[in-house]
């Protein structure tokens, strides 16, 4: 059976009424993998709490990052520092040279890029070349297209189209997150694949970006971060002599 | 003779603070529809509200079997009804409305 993953479930971080509410609603909505947007001075213990009320719930917690540096020396520092405390690692693309460098930085998992600012949507060929090369996937929110109404939701529709366009083209993976702040912004896997008709994404693909995808990405990252990796391929078995 | 236009029936799940009718929820898909892709798209839906539930919150909209993934798209795309919180979850699709109440059970 498919298991399906929301990489971007943005629960309010100090309001756990509100915590529980929206990691039972993504369980029953079907998802199993939740990733969770914390703060970068996360302590241990907070993301302690809320692994455990996933795993109350039933979900598969993913602790999660979101950079949105104004530089790319302010990238490379961040990243520097904050890679190997979350399991995933998104950034924020606010200008072409940090888009350039988180797309062929190995150590970033997800490429966002402002909703608001059609201008600022650096996803074009150059980018998914990098990305592709450096395994970094192309992350939908749909939360904003849900919200957004008009001419807004117009030319989101377009971005969107012509950067799944690219990103099909150049084999660039395409994660569908939810980036749901209530309750009413959630919907359920096969809702957000019906969505994704909206800018010409292929259902089977859609599903697979709520999947397959981000599983994928969460399951690579694990083992990196566990405590035998060495490189991919690689890792170690036992320390010292052997029998 | 094969039927041009096969129905499909969506049971949706209405999730909403408030009790709404059933004029409220068929609007708001209506609009949904509208919004989306135009009165081109909308005249070839087919759209009809078979069943509507108050209480379980439980509907069952018809559409043609073209016109589903545009339907369905348009169900998941409301947000509000009367500038209201709303989400309108498909639970199943079925060809048949009798199929559809054994795989639903509502």
């Amino acid at each position: 059976m498919t298991e399906f993953a929301d990489l971007h479930l943005c629960v309010p971080f100090r309001n756990t009424e509100q915590q529980k509410r929206l990691i039972a609603k993504s369980f029953e909505l079907g998802y199993r993998l939740v990733g969770i947007p914390l703060p970068p001075n996360t302590s241990p213990e907070e993301v302690a709490h809320l692994r455990k009320i996933c795993t109350d719930a039933g979900l598969d917690f993913v602790s999660r990052v979101d950079l949105a540096p104004k530089t790319t020396r302010d990238l490379i520092a961040s990243l520097r520092r904050l890679r190997r405390r979350f399991e995933v690692v998104s950034v924020l693309c606010v200008s072409k040279p940090v888009a350039r460098q988180a797309a062929k930085d190995r150590r970033v998992d997800l490429l966002s890029f402002p909703v608001a600012r059609p201008r600022d949507r650096f996803f074009d060929r150059a980018e998914a070349e990098l990305a592709s090369e450096s395994l970094a996937s192309f992350e939908i929110d749909m939360a904003p297209l849900l919200s957004s109404e008009g001419f807004l939701r117009t030319r989101l529709l377009a971005s969107l189209r012509r950067e799944v366009t690219v990103a099909q083209s150049l084999h660039v993976p395409v994660t569908i997150s939810s980036g749901a702040t209530s309750e009413h912004l959630l919907r359920r896997p096969h809702d957000y694949a019906a969505l994704t008709m909206l800018f010409d994404m292929d259902s089977s693909l859609a599903l697979n970006a709520l999947s397959d995808v981000p599983s994928t990405l969460v399951e690579r990252n694990r083992q990196k971060l566990s405590q035998g990796f060495v490189a991919p391929g690689l890792r170690v078995v036992r320390r010292g002599k052997d029998p | 003779m094969i039927r041009h236009v096969r129905p499909r029936y969506l049971a949706i799940q209405v999730e909403s603070e408030d009790t709404l009718e059933e004029e409220d929820v068929k609007e708001a898909v209506w609009t949904a529809v509208h919004q989306l892709f135009g009165e081109y798209g909308a005249s070839k839906a087919g759209l009809f509200l078979v069943e509507y539930d108050k209480q379980k919150k439980y509907a069952v909209l018809r559409c043609g079997h073209k016109a589903l993934p545009m339907v369905h798209a348009s169900v998941a795309s409301v947000t509000k009804i009367k500038d209201k919180p709303v989400s309108l979850h498909v639970l199943r699709v079925s060809g048949t409305l009798r199929a559809l109440s054994k795989k639903c059970r509502v």
